[in-house]
């Protein structure tokens, strides 16, 4: 599947924000990082601090703070304010429910927009954060491994 | 709303302490996970907990695990686990099948110190890969074991209603 621009900007935001708790950025400075354009990213941020995710830092220099708990937000209370995400309220007289095949469709891709709902819920920022940190996609760690007890641990 | 409220408001941590012990369930445990499990689930499961306790903990010969998480001679929360070999067609792997904190006890690597005790015991028993499933809208365990880096597996659990 492929996110609208704005949710993944939103997304990219929210995670830059995350990965840098104690030092505010600037909208510039994060759309440089992802080479995306600044102007869009301002009204995505706009947004974000509207729901409440993220706030403009006070001082000299500005720029924006996470305002929400990285280990509590989710991929689907970002994502959900740019679209619409999960199974969609079809109308009872929707052409698509006329025909078996048509409701037949609409089941296959209810049961595909739950799992996208249940992906999306059970994602937090902070396990973002740490599948940034591990890098399953290059080679080396193409598949995660199993965990080991910290040695500092009895 | 109350989304929007519970994502601003970060708890305050429950203190981690250095008193929690991962070891191997013994009978005498029973009783206290019997109650924990009916704390957390609302449900008494008396005859699950005796039969699971006898399969999973001590005296197995199998690889099956059963951990338990004390604090300070309280049960904290539990994992438990076995190796399953070639169903589904797959090479051995670890299964998790259950896994509890109590929920005052959360947020203090409870949850992490069990799965990797877990985990570390699959390890010894030769397996390279740990999976397990939960029902779509258990989103709090889902979460969790997210954060353990677990991502979605090959498989694809389907299900029919018996006439």
């Amino acid at each position: 599947m492929k996110l609208q621009k704005a949710s993944s900007f939103a997304l990219y935001a929210v995670l830059e924000l995350a990965a840098n708790p104690t030092h505010p950025l600037s909208g510039t400075e994060i759309a440089e990082k992802y080479g995306i354009s600044a102007h869009h990213l301002a009204k995505v941020l706009r947004d974000l601090g509207r729901a409440g995710i993220v706030e403009a830092a006070r001082g000299v220099g500005g720029g924006y703070r996470l305002a929400a708990n990285p280990r509590r937000l989710t991929l689907l209370d970002v994502v959900q304010i740019f679209e619409p995400v999960g199974p969609q309220n079809v109308a009872n007289d929707d052409p698509e429910l006329a025909t078996d095949a048509g409701c037949a469709l609409r089941v296959v891709l209810d049961e595909l927009d739950d799992h996208t709902l249940a992906t999306f819920r059970s994602i937090t920022i902070s396990t973002m954060l740490k599948l940034m940190t591990r890098k399953p996609w290059t080679n080396s760690a193409r598949e995660t491994k199993l965990p080991r007890r910290a040695a500092s641990r009895r | 709303m109350a989304r929007h409220i519970s994502i601003m408001k970060s708890r305050p941590a429950v203190k981690k302490t250095d008193a929690l012990h991962i070891r191997p369930a013994v009978n005498s445990d029973l009783l206290a996970l019997t109650a924990l499990d009916e704390e957390i689930t609302g449900l008494a499961k008396r005859k699950y907990w005796k039969e699971t306790f006898a399969r999973y903990g001590a005296r197995r010969r199998l690889p099956r695990f059963f951990f338990v998480a004390e604090d300070n001679g309280r049960i904290e929360g539990f994992i438990v686990g076995e190796v399953r070999a070639w169903e589904f067609g797959e090479p051995p792997c670890g299964w998790i099948f259950a896994v509890q904190v109590r929920p005052k006890a959360r947020l203090s690597g409870i949850g992490t110190r069990l799965f990797e005790a877990l985990c570390d015991a699959f390890r010894r028993a030769g397996v390279e890969k740990v999976r397990t499933m939960m029902a779509r809208d258990n989103h709090l365990v889902l979460s969790f074991f997210r954060s353990q880096g677990m991502m979605a597996g090959p498989f694809i659990e389907l299900e029919i209603a018996l006439d």
